[in-house]
């Protein structure tokens, strides 16, 4: 029988060279556009971020000046901006950082004591340098005369709004997991903020909170509360940013939160009924376990885009009264439009650097955890 | 025929701010200008906050997607410096049709100039006047406010009172103090007053010298203090209201006194939303009767030598704030388009369309032109009384008369110094955050720290060009 003939040359065959290429070739034009989309810009803006902006005769020029932008705002100028009013910490606030130190360093220790690696140890006090450092700005700004500034506004909006996003929404979620009448309605009613666009509740909400000339204003009114103004004061103005940040994204807690309940085994629930376990001890014990990865991925979601929130503060009070209600994105974008270009990317970076902490800490704390469950 | 439409077969693209204000007339006097020229008009809109990073990146980048820009003079400094708008000195003296005397020569020779030469086409006319509710000061026989003193005394007088029969308790005195929209504005309309006596060219930003800040002074203290004390008689919110809120407020009968640009004239008229028709006043901004001594920031009282441009010892600083929508030419194209876009902007602010245009609400368009002033006819057809035109344009003609108006900050990234430090420091203090003598400082740096930032020399070379100052 006649065998097949080698190829000529000796090589491989086209075919092989076409299927070891293939993969470059699909994944190239991705790759490219990442580079170019998302590599290029974080590039160019980190040396933005070292530079100063300005306008010359025939375009531009663009001045490499070291970290002066950073300093400015961490220890110049406009520190009060980005950093807040720094007060002597009173005693509460020392309590308040002691125990937020005991709790980020229990970690460490506890895999001291149970021969954990170095790895996770130094990893672990890395986490909770950060996160003694942030009780300490907290203990700075909060104490009687100090203020916050735009870093901590916005670890407001993000760990005070996505807590009661979560709790709100996972609340909803058991209700319309519950065999009620109407509850596809209401599925239906609770996702509707989520398909609204965050300036059109911006505006609606500025509106609500109008206690002069609001819908709402005879209650206002009614209540003693005519004279009172929402945007005027500064928890005020917060509380209606987050209270509108959390209309809008409740749903998303809400319906993510509904799909893991009902994809709980209905059996398992109902044997620990049948065993005599109470509400509470199959929450404990079985639903929340059975959540925890999916509530870990959610949260780590929200808290990313609640980092960003800008639109918001922007048109409800334009981050007044003061800076009180102004977040990092916000600062940035009003650095950016006087053309302080080198200033805001200063401000972007900090807060790249800012998420990049809390979501890789709160993975890693949390990742024990989900795996248990 | 070619000779009937010179500008037969050009299209000019103007960019301007998403309106309705400022984009309409543009719009409605469009097809007009094609029957007459031939040349096709399209007005591009982009929201107000945009428009200056559209504009500079369009010019910055080359694209020159834009033949003309209807925008704030304010910004003039940033785009004439590299060289992007078209110098039309020329085109101006050679126009008998735009009558160019007209216009009011504080818009003439100092808003649409820059280094003595003319670059923008004024469609507008912006600066700060204070109105009243002249039943109401009638009723308490009250003068018009003439200082600042005599602004919180009227506005106390009357905060709390019903001022609109509805059987609630109204405000005093409504000023728009939102941060990053008009509130920075307005503390300069104070301000000006106490720093300004000698004329435009003087300035009320910098030391014309040194560039030195004129902040940590005892006149922009008493001006700041002014500023707070009037948050007592205002709404609850006022310090996170606009103009539009203000304006509002004011017309439907809610507020004694206000500050605000033209417009509350032409919307007081306005059967539709007005409840104070034939009831508003208007008089120059209120001035005051001590300035500063430049060289020890101290208050001394007014007389001939220290504020030569006083009316009756009381010193007045009307001032130019945002200086009105002004129309420039893209310098980088074709001789054609430019002088098509040029004839679009000289039919727009020629005083057979200009003269309409301003009388109109919805325009956004205020006086700037000494024949809209004069001509009472023009405002009693447009639906005011003759009080009403009579008030309203004696203060319009006392504030444009005004040797002493205030020029905007026009210095290179003037936004910086205004939108960013000052409005900042400025709201900090309206809402507590921070003592007025920290709010200075705070100014101070940070507008040293930009100066520094930007080229000392260059930022003073670019404030004296824009006062006209040539030593």
């Amino acid at each position: 029988m006649p065998q097949p003939a080698e190829p000529a040359g000796g090589g491989r065959p086209p075919a092989v060279y076409g299927e070891r290429l293939a993969p470059a070739v699909f994944i190239l034009p991705a790759v490219l556009v990442v580079l170019a989309m998302s590599i290029f810009p974080l590039i160019v803006s980190l040396y933005l971020s070292l530079s100063r902006f300005k306008l010359a005769k025939g375009g531009f020029t663009v001045d490499f000046i070291g970290t002066l932008n950073f300093q400015k705002l961490l220890v110049g100028s406009q520190q009060f901006h980005l950093l807040g009013k720094l007060v002597p910490l009173s005693p509460v606030a020392w309590a308040w950082v002691a125990l937020v130190a005991l709790a980020a360093l229990w970690p460490a220790i506890s895999g001291l004591r149970r021969g954990a690696g170095w790895g996770f140890v130094v990893g672990r006090l890395v986490i909770a340098t950060g996160l003694v450092a942030i009780a300490l700005l907290f203990g700075a700004t909060a104490s009687e005369g100090g203020q916050f500034g735009s870093l901590g506004v916005t670890l407001i909006y993000v760990f005070g709004g996505v807590t009661v996003q979560y709790l709100i929404g996972l609340g909803l979620a058991f209700l319309c997991a519950q065999k009620l009448a109407g509850r596809r309605l209401f599925r239906v009613v609770f996702f509707i903020p989520m398909m609204i666009t965050p300036v059109g509740i911006a505006y609606t909400f500025r509106m609500l909170t109008d206690t002069t000339k609001g819908p709402f204003a005879p209650f206002w009114q009614l209540a003693g509360l005519g004279d009172f103004a929402w945007a005027a004061t500064a928890w005020g103005a917060r509380i209606a940013v987050m209270i509108g940040d959390a209309w809008q994204w409740i749903p998303f807690m809400f319906i993510v939160l509904l799909a893991s309940l009902e994809a709980q085994p209905v059996d398992e629930v109902e044997a620990a009924m049948v065993d005599g376990a109470s509400r509470w001890q199959v929450f404990r014990y079985l639903t929340f376990p059975a959540i925890l990865p999916v509530s870990v991925t959610l949260v780590l979601i929200r808290m990313i885009e609640a980092f960003k929130i800008v639109d918001l503060p922007n048109v409800l009070t334009n981050g007044g009264p003061g800076i009180a209600s102004e977040s990092l994105t916000l600062h940035a974008f009003m650095a950016w439009r006087a053309l302080d270009l080198g200033g805001s990317a200063a401000i972007a970076y900090i807060l790249l650097f800012v998420v990049t902490f809390f979501c890789v800490s709160f993975a890693t704390l949390t990742r024990r955890a989900g795996v248990a469950a | 025929m070619a000779q009937d439409k010179p500008f037969e077969g050009v299209t000019v693209n103007i960019v301007t701010f998403t309106g309705p204000q400022i984009a309409e007339p543009l719009q409605r006097r469009a097809p007009d200008f094609e029957k007459l020229t031939g040349a096709k008009v399209q007005v591009i809109t982009v929201p107000f906050s945009d428009l200056y990073n559209k504009l500079l990146t369009d010019f910055a980048t080359g694209t020159n997607s834009y033949d003309a820009a209807v925008f704030a003079p304010q910004w003039m400094g940033d785009f004439i410096e590299p060289g992007y708008l078209e110098v039309l000195t020329d085109r101006v003296k050679g126009d008998a049709a735009l009558k160019w005397d007209d216009i009011a020569p504080f818009f003439r020779d100092f808003s649409a100039s820059y280094k003595g030469d003319v670059y923008t086409i004024p469609l507008d006319g912006d600066f700060q006047m204070a109105y009243y509710r002249t039943d109401l000061l009638k009723e308490a026989g009250l003068e018009p406010p003439k200082t600042w003193d005599d602004y919180l005394a009227i506005a106390e007088h009357f905060n709390g009172k019903d001022l609109n029969g509805d059987g609630k308790a109204d405000y005093g005195s409504c000023i728009a103090k939102k941060r990053n929209a008009q509130s920075y504005w307005f503390i300069t309309s104070i301000a000006g007053n106490f720093l300004q006596t000698q004329g435009t060219s003087e300035g009320a930003f910098f030391d014309t010298a040194t560039m030195t800040p004129l902040i940590d002074n005892d006149g922009f203290r008493k001006a700041l203090q002014i500023y707070v004390d009037s948050t007592k008689y205002g709404p609850p919110d006022e310090i996170n209201l606009d103009v539009g809120d203000t304006r509002g407020l004011f017309t439907s009968g809610r507020c004694a006194l206000t500050l605000d640009w033209g417009d509350i004239g032409t919307l007081a008229i306005d059967p539709k939303t007005s409840k104070v028709q034939d009831k508003v006043g208007a008089v120059i901004i209120p001035g005051t009767k001590e300035v500063v001594d430049r060289a020890t920031g101290k208050l001394v009282a007014c007389d001939a030598t220290t504020c030569p441009n006083a009316i009756d010892g009381v010193n007045h600083a009307p001032f130019a704030a945002f200086g009105g929508w002004s129309g420039a030419i893209n310098a980088a194209k074709d001789a054609k388009t430019k002088d098509a876009a040029y004839a679009f902007l000289s039919y727009m602010s020629a005083p057979e369309q200009a003269n309409e245009d301003v009388t109109i609400g919805i325009t956004g368009f205020n006086p700037y032109r000494t024949s809209q002033f004069e001509n009472q006819d023009l405002w009693i057809k447009a639906g005011m009384s003759e009080a009403a035109a009579k008030s309203y344009l004696g203060a319009i003609e006392a504030s444009l008369n005004s040797p002493n108006m205030v020029l905007d900050l026009r210095v290179p990234q003037n936004q910086r110094y205004q939108q960013i430090v000052l409005d900042t420091a400025i709201h900090r203090t309206l809402a507590g955050e921070t003592k007025p003598d920290e709010a200075i400082q705070e100014i101070v740096t940070g507008w040293d720290e930009i100066t520094e930032e930007l080229g000392k020399d260059d930022q003073l070379t670019a404030y004296k060009a824009s006062l006209g100052v040539t030593k």
